[in-house]
């Protein structure tokens, strides 16, 4: 276990190190979820008046929690984005062959994702509300918000860990973020999902992501939906992940 | 494949063409330098007054480490940089003045390949046929003759991407010569290549000059390319060239032979040392070995060993050093060539403009 | 520069040789083909339908969501136009292929407009793409056959104007990556548009300021004019108006700077 936990804190700290290092890396993850914010919460606010909307915290707060998840998403995304460039520099066969624990290099990866997001997710928080966000939370709705928005992170940054493994190239950089976009995009994101109407209704009923950006609006507003049900599926999620990843690993230590 | 005059003159040869606007004659030098520099923002200077001429046919060999000057010197002789001072003409023309009639006259290999991975070897050939205004009638013969000549005829129609390193500079030289230039600019034309493909690019080279005479003035930091092609070579460190001759005769310069002796017996080391004094002072080497300067050249040899066998000493190995064009670099420069970039302050900073900007300072 | 040779091909020649290439080049590499032309489709659809919501906003156009947002992947497209082209252009820099192309006789011009004949071919094609899907998806082209043709030349003249960003880009810098940053300022400045919602249904103040002033709204509103309301002059002018005026400067500087890059004594 000790050198589990040797291995994942030196990769989370290099992880840490290089984003913070790097300003191509750092803005841009910062800079696009305040981007989506003010587009989003800014540029669409009308919407929040067609009949039936029914969000009382506000259009803000309603895209403040998509934004907050989708920056939580992405920043596991671009985790997978930095596996891949270090297969393609040759640096993670370096790892694979110093690490005494490999799944700790993983753990590491996922680590740094979620410091990395930290750091978003408490920028983009800070903006909607100089926005004017209200938020009905009490704290442990809070906490359960954040709760999910770690979750989210974790199975993205294991998603794209595993794909990144198992194709060690930077080209699977499309691989790893057209999937999460796709699923973040197929949530009700601009109205409620009684709001939809056709396919992207049947669509969105049935995607988990619903669920979740469900729950962490409901918990914002303190009127908690299927907050369980989200956990629930977050937790599979992170278990499912967590396999794939193993096995992108595994996949890497076989290919040398 | 056609003689290359009856090439020349099917096609049609742009710099001939353009020459007429000024005839140059044969007797000419094909490159004349005049005091020419080229300074960069921030550093010292990158090409310091140098003078040199070639004559038409002539191989001049540019030998110096990175970081000298010598992809600088080729920039303005080509065109693509202008001088800060100095002049210089190239087939007749004044490379300030006289650019595009340049450009007519010469081909150029630079040193990076600049080939796009996309393209097939041929679709190369053809685009650089068209631009350079061979006529439409005989593009395809052009480039199936061009790449006949360099070996690229079965890889011809596959994406450069997948060609060897080899396989590039050899298409980087017959999109040279698309449009039969008389004078030949190539750029370390065999950095990193492997000994067999360098042979045979030298051996090309040799050929274009021997045969065709095409004067080929190439710049290379291997003393073996320099020693095995060039007629004249010109020395260049620190943006001067500090020696120019024929290698034989930079070689002469230098003076005698040396001969490494390696005793059979290494507690004989001292007896064979002090057996060698007569010809000067021996230095010792690695693993016991021993090396003098014959003063005599290398007919002392003989007597060298006659020496030794008089004297009962056996010995388990004995080499003759003719003196290199590295010894000649040593004496010019007081360091030896493999290891100069390093020791230079200005190595890759001053020796070519970075390709995303191209300073204009000081026309 | 000095006078070219009396004998350097023609200035169509020269044009006709770099655009093959160009074309040629674009051609074989699909995935720059087909991600840039199916990302904005994939928008198109959730978006198309995740918003149909704003339909009932009163003020809204008394059309689909899915027919007043058709005008934005036009847009999106020629922004990926905008940084393949200029990558492809940087790419040439630092790889010394423009150094070769210098040696020639070819003039700036027309180095950058066969550079950009890629960029037009991959304009066409995702332009009458992205009308197939809107037109198979239920959206009727307003201004009918002729202005779908219009459309199409608009796009095309609005994906000609962005390549030339990107092709100036490329020049001044000679950097890819350089190239490639500028594309979420250009991704920004298509969100800050009325690219989702008619500019008066914009209700925070600084968005509405921000879209009215952005040039990118009323390239879109022309687009969007042909298929929603018919013939709209006033959408038109604008519209081609700052796409011709996008192409004349960016490709204008471009042309300047292109002569210095092609830099020969």
């Amino acid at each position: 276990m000790k050198r589990f936990t040797y291995v994942a804190r030196g990769v989370a700290w290099r992880s840490i190190h290089n984003t913070l290092k790097s300003p191509a890396i750092l803005v841009p993850s910062i800079v696009f979820p305040l981007f989506f914010l003010a587009a989003f919460a800014g540029g669409l606010s009308k919407i929040s008046q067609v009949p039936n909307f029914n969000y009382p915290p506000g259009y803000t707060a309603f895209q403040f929690v998509f934004v907050f998840l989708q920056s939580a998403a992405f920043g596991g995304v671009f985790t997978g984005f930095a596996v891949a460039r270090d297969f393609d520099s040759g640096f993670a066969r370096r790892l694979l062959l110093s690490a005494p624990r490999r799944s700790g290099i993983i753990a590491g990866y996922a680590c740094g994702a979620l410091m990395r997001w930290c750091v978003t997710g408490t920028v983009v928080t800070i903006a909607a509300l100089l926005a004017g966000m209200h938020v009905p939370a009490n704290p442990g709705e809070l906490i359960g918000m954040v709760g999910l928005g770690i979750m989210v992170n974790l199975v993205a940054a294991l998603w794209g860990c595993g794909v990144a493994m198992f194709l060690r190239t930077e080209q699977a950089g499309a691989l790893i973020q057209m999937p999460v976009f796709v699923i973040i995009f197929l949530a009700p994101i601009y109205v409620p999902l009684s709001l939809l109407t056709g396919w992207i209704h049947a669509v969105a009923s049935v995607n988990p992501a619903t669920f979740v950006l469900e729950a962490a609006r409901g918990l914002l507003a303190n009127s908690p939906v299927h907050v369980a049900f989200a956990f629930a599926l977050l937790a599979g999620g992170v278990v499912v992940m967590g396999l794939w990843a193993r096995r992108g690993l595994m996949s890497a230590e076989r290919a040398g | 494949m056609q003689s290359p005059n009856a090439a020349q003159s099917m096609f049609g040869d742009r710099a001939r063409r353009v020459g007429n606007l000024r005839p140059v004659t044969d007797n000419s030098p094909a490159i004349v330098v005049e005091q020419l520099v080229r300074e960069f923002r921030k550093g010292p200077r990158a090409v310091d007054g140098i003078d040199l001429a070639v004559s038409p046919g002539e191989i001049y060999g540019f030998l110096g480490p990175n970081g000298a000057g010598k992809s600088t010197t080729v920039l303005m002789l080509t065109t693509l940089l202008p001088p800060t001072s100095g002049r210089a003409t190239v087939g007749g023309f004044d490379i300030a003045r006289e650019g595009s009639q340049v450009r007519a006259s010469i081909g150029a290999a630079l040193q990076e390949a600049a080939l796009d991975a996309i393209l097939t070897g041929r679709e190369h050939l053809l685009l650089q046929a068209t631009l350079q205004g061979i006529p439409k009638a005989t593009r395809k013969q052009r480039a199936q003759e061009l790449l006949e000549r360099v070996g690229l005829t079965e890889a011809a129609d596959r994406r450069v991407g997948g060609y060897s390193g080899g396989m590039k500079r050899r298409l980087d030289l017959a999109l040279a010569l698309v449009h039969s230039p008389r004078i030949l600019f190539l750029d370390e034309p065999t950095t990193g290549l492997d000994l067999q493909s360098r042979t045979a690019l030298w051996s090309e080279v040799a050929r274009l000059a021997h045969d065709e005479g095409m004067t080929v003035f190439l710049t290379t930091q291997y003393l073996e390319e320099a020693d095995a092609l060039a007629d004249r070579v010109g020395i260049i460190d620190h943006g001067k060239i500090v020696a120019e001759d024929t290698p034989a005769n930079l070689k002469a310069e230098i003076g005698s032979p040396t001969v490494e002796v390696l005793p059979a017996d290494l507690a004989e080391g001292d007896a064979v040392a002090e057996a060698l004094t007569r010809f000067g002072s021996p230095i010792r080497g690695g693993r016991g070995s021993l090396t003098v300067q014959l003063p005599g050249g290398e007919a002392q040899l003989a007597e060298l060993v006659r020496m030794l066998d008089q004297a009962g000493l056996h010995v388990a190995s004995l080499h003759l050093h003719q003196p290199s064009l590295d010894d000649v670099f040593l004496a010019k420069t007081g360091r030896k060539l493999e290891g100069a970039a390093e020791d230079s302050d200005e190595a890759q900073s001053v020796d070519a403009p970075p390709p995303g900007r191209r300073s204009r300072r000081g026309r | 520069m000095a006078a070219e040779s009396p004998h350097a091909p023609s200035l169509a020649t020269q044009i006709g040789a770099v655009g093959r290439r160009s074309v040629t080049r674009t051609l074989r590499q699909r995935s720059l083909l087909i991600f840039p032309m199916l990302f904005p489709l994939i928008l198109f659809a959730i978006n198309g339908s995740a918003l149909t919501s704003a339909t009932r906003i009163p003020g809204f156009p008394p059309v689909s969501y899915r027919a007043f947002v058709l005008a934005v992947p036009f847009m999106q497209g020629a922004l990926f136009i905008a940084v393949t082209a200029g990558v492809d252009l940087a790419r040439d820099i630092q790889s010394g292929f423009f150094n070769r192309l210098a040696l020639t006789p070819l003039r700036g011009p027309a180095l950058l407009a066969g550079q950009l004949g890629g960029a037009l071919v991959v304009g066409c094609t995702q332009s009458a793409v992205y009308l197939l899907v809107g037109v198979a998806s239920g959206v009727g082209i307003a201004s009918g056959v002729g202005g779908a043709l219009v459309l199409i030349g608009l796009s095309v003249l609005i994906a000609l104007g962005f390549a030339g960003l990107g092709a100036l880009i490329a020049l001044r810098t000679g950097s890819g990556e350089a190239v490639q940053a500028i594309f979420p300022l250009l991704f920004v400045t298509l969100f800050l548009s009325s690219a989702f919602l008619p500019r008066p249904l914009i209700q925070v103040t600084w968005f509405r300021d921000v879209a009215t002033y952005n040039p990118v709204s009323y390239m879109i509103e022309g687009v969007r004019s042909l298929v929603i309301t018919g013939w709209d002059a006033r959408a038109l002018a604008l519209g081609f108006g700052l796409a011709l005026a996008l192409s004349v400067l960016s490709l204008g500087f471009a042309s300047a700077v292109v002569k210095g890059r092609l830099a020969r004594t």
